[in-house]
């Protein structure tokens, strides 16, 4: 059975009033980060590094390895910075909103540790613009932490001043991106920067600066409360941790759930403790397993573990957590026509292949799917997305940053594992499922 | 002489509130506040008048034309005045299983109005995935959001509206 027996980041949700200062700190809040302030800072970033924590924000990258890139302070005096990357925009992702809604202390509490370990005296959290209640309750939780005496000019009683400011986005999908989420907090349009440098070195106002994902922050007063080795055995491999994921589309019990990292796909949909699978007599067409960029799965490919490694050999990513289901009733190339158009609407238009590729993708795209479309457009439409990003493998993108893959990959990956059914619409010239393309649930009632 | 743009009470708030901002940054870099302090001008007019556009610059020691440029970049910011409700919703793919296209034609009927025309009462629009996938389909209304939407559910919403 590889069901989470034991929950780490939402054990606490259910509590009345766990989203305030008072009762987190009843249930032993803030006792973590007092311990880990005794540490030096490098041992911090030691039981991190240990812990196998790897970044939630999409590509799992290890925390500790991140940390350990800012250079001393004796190579570099100036001041260091932590940006917290709460600006979810990824389709299918829905999982920091709730750590902000349930537990913004934990996240706050992970703050100090991370802050304390890089010598940062400053840190924001850039949250998406859309995010009003998030925003609310974590300004909340924001003032009663220096009202406590836990941020300002002594953290937690030590002689460290530590100044924690939220900034709220306004709607720009591409500042979630690290880079242009740099660019954004310094008052700009999110125009990605070309790397390297990388933000570690020259970040944000040119200073050294980490940008970690709110789970991946929220899950660090954890590993000081039960230890590296107790946070790192809980996940697989070289996966540390559980994983909070979303997911979404066509099962009887969408929502965000917390799964342990050996749990599979397959188990997070059918599993009566997750999605109770999909309504009696249909079957599953395809699944998104990590966000909207990532390449599509296959029915026969979702025995995967959720495990960031375990998705090399599928060519695929565990990115932010979103999984999609499609059933058997609704239409891959309408699914992918959204898809694109997301990425076509939020590409920054700062680099040629990208700006002009993704809306031509997106036409190509509904072309094809209203019925309007010939065989050379399916060409063209992968020869476009080769240009921008070949696959496979994952990872080659041509382009300034990665949103240039995020919107080629679920082309080419859609195309290569459902060219049945874009062929059938070039040949009926219409949808094969005629006005009602989005399955069982996908009518408005 | 026109009209001023903000009352006394509300230059009042602006000025405060720009105060505060400029002091979550390094002394330098003013205009790092320019997000935070659109937003804060949006808050207190509804939209970004020219005037207040003036000001925020004037405050942020930068060029109006720097301020046009982020207003105009991220979606949230109106350089136009938008109808009294901005009604956003979400027809990405997790939303559109789950019915988001037939909410959005529920609306256009209800509303009499087509997405995306800025009308002075309602403005309808499509927008892009709310972090609210696994309660979809989903909207906002003037950024309130409202998830697991049913006919029934956007009725009583509409009925709030006057
Ligand atoms: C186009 C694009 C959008 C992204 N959006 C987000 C996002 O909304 N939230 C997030 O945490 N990371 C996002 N990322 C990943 C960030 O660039 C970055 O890798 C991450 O915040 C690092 O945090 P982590 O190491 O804790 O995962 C995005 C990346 C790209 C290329
Ligand atoms: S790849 Fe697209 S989003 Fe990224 S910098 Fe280039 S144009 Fe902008
Ligand atoms: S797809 Fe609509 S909220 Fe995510």
């Amino acid at each position: 059975m590889t069901i989470l027996t034991e929950k780490v980041m939402t054990r606490d949700w259910a509590r009345p009033g766990q989203n305030t200062l008072a009762v987190y700190k009843q249930h032993g809040g803030y006792a973590q980060a007092k311990k880990a302030l005794e540490l030096a800072p490098a041992a911090i970033t030691d039981e991190v590094k240990k812990s196998n924590l790897r970044g939630r924000g999409g590509a799992g990258f290890p925390t500790g390895m991140k940390w350990s890139f800012v250079p001393s302070l004796e190579k570099n005096t100036k001041p260091r910075y932590l940006a917290i990357n709460a600006d979810e925009s990824e389709p299918g992702t829905a999982k920091d909103r709730f750590i902000l809604e349930n537990d913004p202390h934990l996240l706050l509490e992970g703050i100090a540790i991370a802050c304390y370990a890089l010598g940062a005296h400053t840190c924001y959290i850039y949250s998406r613009g859309e995010f009003k209640y998030p925003s609310a309750v974590l300004d909340k939780a924001i003032a009663e932490a220096y009202a406590d005496g836990i941020f300002g000019k002594k953290l937690m009683g030590k002689d460290f001043e530590l100044n924690v400011y939220q900034v709220r986005g306004a709607g720009a999908y591409i500042c979630g991106e690290e880079t242009a989420l740099l660019e954004s907090l310094e008052g700009k349009k999110g125009w990605p920067r070309l790397k390297p440098p990388f933000p570690a070195v020259v970040g944000l106002f040119g200073c050294p600066t980490v940008v970690n994902n709110v789970e991946t922050i929220a899950s660090i007063p954890r590993i000081f409360e039960k230890g590296a080795a107790w946070f790192s055995g809980l996940g697989e491999a070289k996966s540390g941790g559980t994983r909070l994921v979303t997911l979404s589309g066509s099962v009887n019990r969408p929502g965000t759930y917390e799964v342990g990292m050996n749990t599979s796909i397959r188990e997070l949909i059918y599993d009566k403790e997750y999605g109770q699978g999909l309504p009696e007599g249909r079957s599953i067409k395809a699944v998104i397993p990590g966000g909207s960029s990532a390449p599509v799965l296959t029915a026969d490919e979702i025995d995967v573990k959720l495990e960031f490694d375990a998705f090399k050999p599928l060519q695929s990513m565990a990115g932010s957590g979103g999984i999609i289901v499609m059933d058997d009733q609704s239409c891959v190339v309408r699914s992918l026509w959204r898809v694109a158009r997301f990425y076509a609407e939020e590409s920054c238009g700062q680099g040629t292949p990208c700006r002009e590729g993704q809306p031509w993708m997106a036409r190509l795209i509904r072309k094809i799917e209203e019925g309007r479309g010939e065989m050379a457009d399916l060409d063209n439409l992968v020869n476009v997305a080769q240009a921008i990003a070949p696959w496979p493998p994952i990872g080659l993108g041509n382009t300034i940053c990665a949103l240039g893959d995020a919107g080629a990959l679920p082309v080419q990956s859609f195309v290569q594992k459902f060219r049945k059914d874009f062929e059938e619409h070039l040949r009926l010239h219409r949808c094969p499922l005629g006005n009602a393309p989005w399955g069982h649930f996908g009518e408005f009632k | 002489m026109s009209e001023p743009l903000f009352t006394p009470d509300e230059q009042k708030t602006f000025d405060a509130g720009i105060a505060e901002l400029l002091s979550h940054y390094p002394p330098d870099r003013k205009s790092a506040a320019m997000l935070p302090a659109l937003r804060l001008l949006q808050s207190l007019k509804g939209w970004l008048p020219p005037e207040g556009m003036q000001q925020v610059a004037t405050k942020l020691e930068t060029t109006v034309a720097r301020a046009y440029e982020v207003a105009s970049f991220y979606v949230m910011y109106h350089t136009q005045k938008p109808g009294k409700y901005v009604i956003d919703v979400c027809t990405n793919l997790s939303c559109a299983l789950r019915g988001a296209e037939g909410l959005l034609t529920y609306l256009e009927q209800k509303l009499d109005t087509k997405a995306g025309t800025n009308g002075p009462k309602y403005f309808l629009r499509e927008t892009e995935c709310l972090a609210s996938c696994g309660t979809a389909p989903c909207l906002q209304i003037n950024e309130d959001h409202h998830e697991n939407l049913t006919r029934a559910k956007v009725d009583a919403l509409l009925e709030k509206l006057s």
